[in-house]
C-alpha cells in the first residue's frame, strides 16, 4: 500500500509551462498530482517561492514575468520537477534611436549611422524582428529614406550625409512608434581660399574673400585662418578666427611681404605687398 | 692644557679671517666667475661685489638698498627699477622670484666692466633663466651698475571693439532620453609625429589639429612600448601644447621622457584625447618679425615678437614653435614663457632655443601663441 502510494505520488506530481508567455501579462503552469507542494519561480530579476496544491494550476501574475528571457518553474513534493519556458517582449512602446556623430560635415560617404532598439513597456528589448524605417530629411526635402528589418532587436543604417550644412532630421519609424533626432551639418574644409591685402597706416590689413567649401557653403565662424607674412625681417603669422565668412587680420611688416594663407591643412594663395 | 686645542683653534680661524680681509683688499679690481651664495657688503669695492649687493638686495626684495647700487647715471627712476623685478599686469614676473645667479665678466677696464649674468627665477610654471649683460663702473673707489631704462608700452586710452566669437556649453539634463541629446566630442588628429632622442632623453613630437568645427580642449598622451609589446614608460604633453584648440586650429606638442632612450623602444602608441569645452576667439595674438639668430651666447634662437590684437591684457604668453626639416617633417619643437604681460595693442619680444645640433637641419618652422589671463580658465 506504502508502494502503491509512493506511486501515485511521484507519477502524478509534474508541471507543464507555457509554451508561450509575454511579457506583463498573465500566464499558467497547470500541475497534476494530489496533495501539498512547493513551487519555485527563477528568471531575469525574479526569484520567488509559493506554496501550492498540486493537481491546481498555478497562476503566474502579470509583474512576475515582467523580465522577458529564460525562467525555470520548479514543482517540489516528495521530489522535485521543473520545466523552463520563455518570456517574450511584449508589444513595443518606445523606439530608442542613436544616431551618431552629432555633427558632421557635408557631403560625406557613410558618415551618419543610427541603430533602432525597440522596446516594451517593461524595458525588455523586442527580439521578434519588425520594419523601421530610417529618413533623413533636411530643409523639408527627403535626402534618403530606407526600411530595415529588426535582427536581434536592432535595425540600423549608414547613410552619406546631404550638401547643405544646417539641421539634418533623421527619423525612425516602426508601426506607430516614431523616434527622431537631429544631426548638424557643417562646412566642410575650405575650398579655394583666397585672400586680398592692402597697406594701412599701421600694417597691412589683410582678409580672405568669403570662405566657403567645395559645396558652397560658408565655412563655420570661428574657424582658425593663419595668414603668414614673409620679408626680410622675418615672418610674421597670425591665427585669425572667420567671422561672418571672412577672416581677416593686421600684419606689422614695413618691407616688401610674401603673405599666404592657410586652414587646417588647406592651403590658399599667396600676394605680395610692397614696402611701405 | 684641556683649552689649549680650543684656543689655537680660534687664534687661527681669527688669523685667517684677518688674512682674507687683506687678501681681498689688495685684489683691488679683481673680477672673476662668481655665484649666488657671495657675501652682501655695505660697499662695492669690486665690481663682483657691486653685482652681489644688487641681486642680493633683489633677492632679499630690499629695493632701497638695491636701488643705492645703480649708478644714479643710468636715469632710471627707482620706481621703474623696481618694476623691472617685480613685473606688472599680473605677468609671470609679478609671480616669480629670484632663486640666484650666475656671473662672469665679459670686458674690463680700470673704471668700466661688462659682467653677463645668467639669472635663475623661480616660477609658477617651472624655473626660469634670463640673461643680462650689466655694465659697472666706478664711481670713486665704489663700483656701480649702470642700469637700462625699461621701455615699457604705452597704451593710450581708447576702446577696442570686440566682435570675435564665443562657445558656451549648455549640458542636457538628467531627464533627457537616453541618446537623445548627445553632443560628440570634437575631432581631432595628429597630423604629425617624430620621435628622437635628446641629450635629456627621448623625445616624441609633432602637431595636432582640431578638424571639427568646435573647440577642443586636447591633451596627447605617448606611450613607449619595447619589443615585447610591455610599456616602457607613457608621459602627457602637459604644458607643451596649446590645449584649446579653435577649429581648424594646429598646435606642436612635444613629450619629454626624462633619462630614457629610444634604443630598447619598438613601437610609441599615441594617445589624443579632445573634449568639449567653452572658449572665446579672443583674444588674437599675431607672431611678428619671427627670425632665426643666434644670440649673446651662441644659441640658436627663433625670436620673433608678439602683437596683442585685442583690447585684453594677455598675462601670461606662452610661445610654442615647432621647427620642420626640408621634407617638412617636425624635428623640434621648443616653448619658452614670455615674463611679461602682453598689453592691448602693444607687441612683446619672446626667444625659444633651437638645440645646436638641429640649428643646421631647421628649415622653417611655425608659431603658435597659448596665453593665460587672470580671471579666465
Amino acid at each position: 500500500m506504502c508502494l502503491a502510494a509512493w506511486a501515485e505520488v511521484c507519477s502524478a506530481q509534474d508541471l507543464r509551462a507555457p509554451t508561450s508567455a509575454v511579457a506583463g501579462e498573465e500566464a499558467t503552469i497547470s500541475t497534476t498530482g494530489s496533495g501539498k507542494a512547493t513551487f519555485y519561480l527563477v528568471g531575469p530579476g525574479v526569484s520567488h517561492r509559493n506554496d501550492v496544491a498540486l493537481g491546481e494550476e498555478i497562476h503566474l501574475a502579470a509583474q512576475d514575468i515582467r523580465n522577458a528571457g529564460n525562467y525555470v518553474a520548479i514543482l517540489c513534493s516528495e521530489s522535485c520537477h521543473r520545466a523552463s519556458f520563455y518570456v517574450t517582449a511584449a508589444k513595443p512602446v518606445t523606439l530608442t534611436f542613436l544616431v551618431h556623430p552629432s555633427r558632421v560635415p557635408v557631403a560625406q560617404g557613410d558618415a551618419v549611422s543610427g541603430v533602432a532598439l525597440p522596446f516594451d513597456q517593461y524595458h525588455n528589448l523586442v527580439l521578434t524582428p519588425l520594419n523601421v524605417s530610417f529618413e533623413l530629411t533636411a530643409k523639408d526635402a527627403s535626402l534618403w529614406s530606407k526600411s530595415v528589418r529588426t535582427q536581434n532587436g536592432a535595425a540600423w543604417f549608414r547613410a552619406a550625409s546631404g550638401k547643405s550644412a544646417g539641421p539634418l532630421q533623421v527619423a525612425a519609424t516602426a508601426d506607430d512608434l516614431t523616434a527622431r533626432r537631429a544631426v548638424q551639418q557643417v562646412a566642410s574644409d575650405p575650398c579655394n581660399l583666397r585672400i586680398t591685402g592692402q597697406r594701412t597706416r599701421t600694417g597691412i590689413l589683410v582678409q580672405t574673400q568669403p570662405v566657403h567649401d567645395c559645396a558652397g557653403n560658408v565655412v563655420t565662424d570661428g574657424t582658425i585662418v593663419t595668414f603668414t607674412a614673409t620679408g626680410p625681417h622675418g615672418t610674421g603669422t597670425v591665427d585669425a578666427p572667420i567671422k561672418q565668412g571672412i577672416a581677416r587680420a593686421e600684419m606689422d611688416a614695413p618691407g616688401p611681404v610674401v603673405i599666404s594663407v592657410a586652414s587646417g591643412v588647406v592651403m590658399g594663395n599667396e600676394i605680395r605687398v610692397g614696402a611701405q | 692644557m684641556k683649552y689649549a686645542v680650543a684656543l689655537v683653534l680660534v687664534a687661527v680661524t681669527a688669523a685667517l679671517m684677518v688674512l682674507g680681509l687683506f687678501v681681498s683688499g689688495q685684489a683691488g679690481t679683481t673680477v672673476g666667475v662668481t655665484k649666488g651664495s657671495a657675501l652682501h657688503t655695505s660697499r662695492a669695492s669690486t665690481p663682483d661685489q657691486a653685482v652681489t649687493n644688487l641681486l642680493v638686495d633683489v633677492q632679499r626684495r630690499n629695493w632701497d638698498r638695491a636701488f643705492s647700487n645703480v649708478s644714479s647715471a643710468s636715469g632710471i627712476r627707482e620706481q621703474a627699477f623696481i618694476q623691472d623685478w617685480i613685473g606688472s599686469n599680473g605677468g609671470l614676473r609679478s609671480f616669480s622670484s629670484l632663486e640666484g645667479y650666475d656671473s662672469r665678466p665679459l670686458h674690463a677696464s680700470n673704471d668700466e666692466v661688462e659682467m653677463r649674468v645668467r639669472l635663475h627665477f623661480s616660477t609658477p610654471v617651472g624655473p626660469l633663466e634670463d640673461v643680462r649683460d650689466i655694465h659697472l663702473i666706478r664711481e670713486g673707489d665704489v663700483w656701480k651698475a649702470v642700469w637700462p631704462k625699461v621701455p615699457v608700452p604705452s597704451v593710450p586710452a581708447q576702446v577696442v571693439p570686440v566682435t570675435y566669437l564665443r562657445w558656451d556649453l549648455v549640458t542636457g539634463g538628467v531627464d533627457d532620453e537616453w541618446g537623445a541629446k548627445n553632443v560628440d566630442a570634437p575631432h581631432v588628429r595628429i597630423i604629425s609625429m617624430n620621435a628622437v632622442d635628446s641629450a635629456e632623453g627621448a623625445v616624441v613630437m609633432g602637431e595636432v589639429t582640431n578638424e571639427d568645427s568646435i573647440p577642443a580642449f586636447v591633451t596627447v598622451n605617448a606611450t613607449l612600448v619595447d619589443g615585447s609589446g610591455n610599456p616602457i614608460d607613457d608621459e602627457s604633453s602637459f604644458d607643451k601644447i596649446a590645449h584649446v584648440l579653435l577649429p581648424k586650429q594646429i598646435t606642436p606638442y612635444r613629450i619629454d621622457f626624462p633619462n630614457l632612450n629610444l634604443k630598447n623602444v619598438k613601437n610609441v602608441r599615441m594617445d589624443v584625447k579632445a573634449t568639449l569645452v567653452p572658449a572665446s576667439a579672443d583674444p588674437v595674438i599675431g607672431v611678428m618679425n619671427q627670425r632665426i639668430d643666434t644670440d649673446v651666447q651662441g644659441k640658436s634662437v627663433l625670436h620673433g615678437e608678439l602683437l596683442n590684437q585685442s583690447g585684453q591684457t594677455v598675462n601670461i604668453p606662452h610661445v610654442i614653435a615647432s621647427f620642420y626639416d626640408n621634407n617638412g617633417k617636425v624635428v623640434w619643437v621648443s616653448d619658452g614663457y614670455v615674463d611679461r604681460a602682453l598689453l592691448p595693442q602693444s607687441l612683446e619680444p619672446f626667444a625659444v632655443e633651437i638645440p645646436k645640433s638641429l640649428s643646421a637641419t631647421v628649415h622653417s618652422f611655425h608659431v603658435v601663441v597659448n596665453q593665460f589671463s587672470l580671471g579666465k580658465s
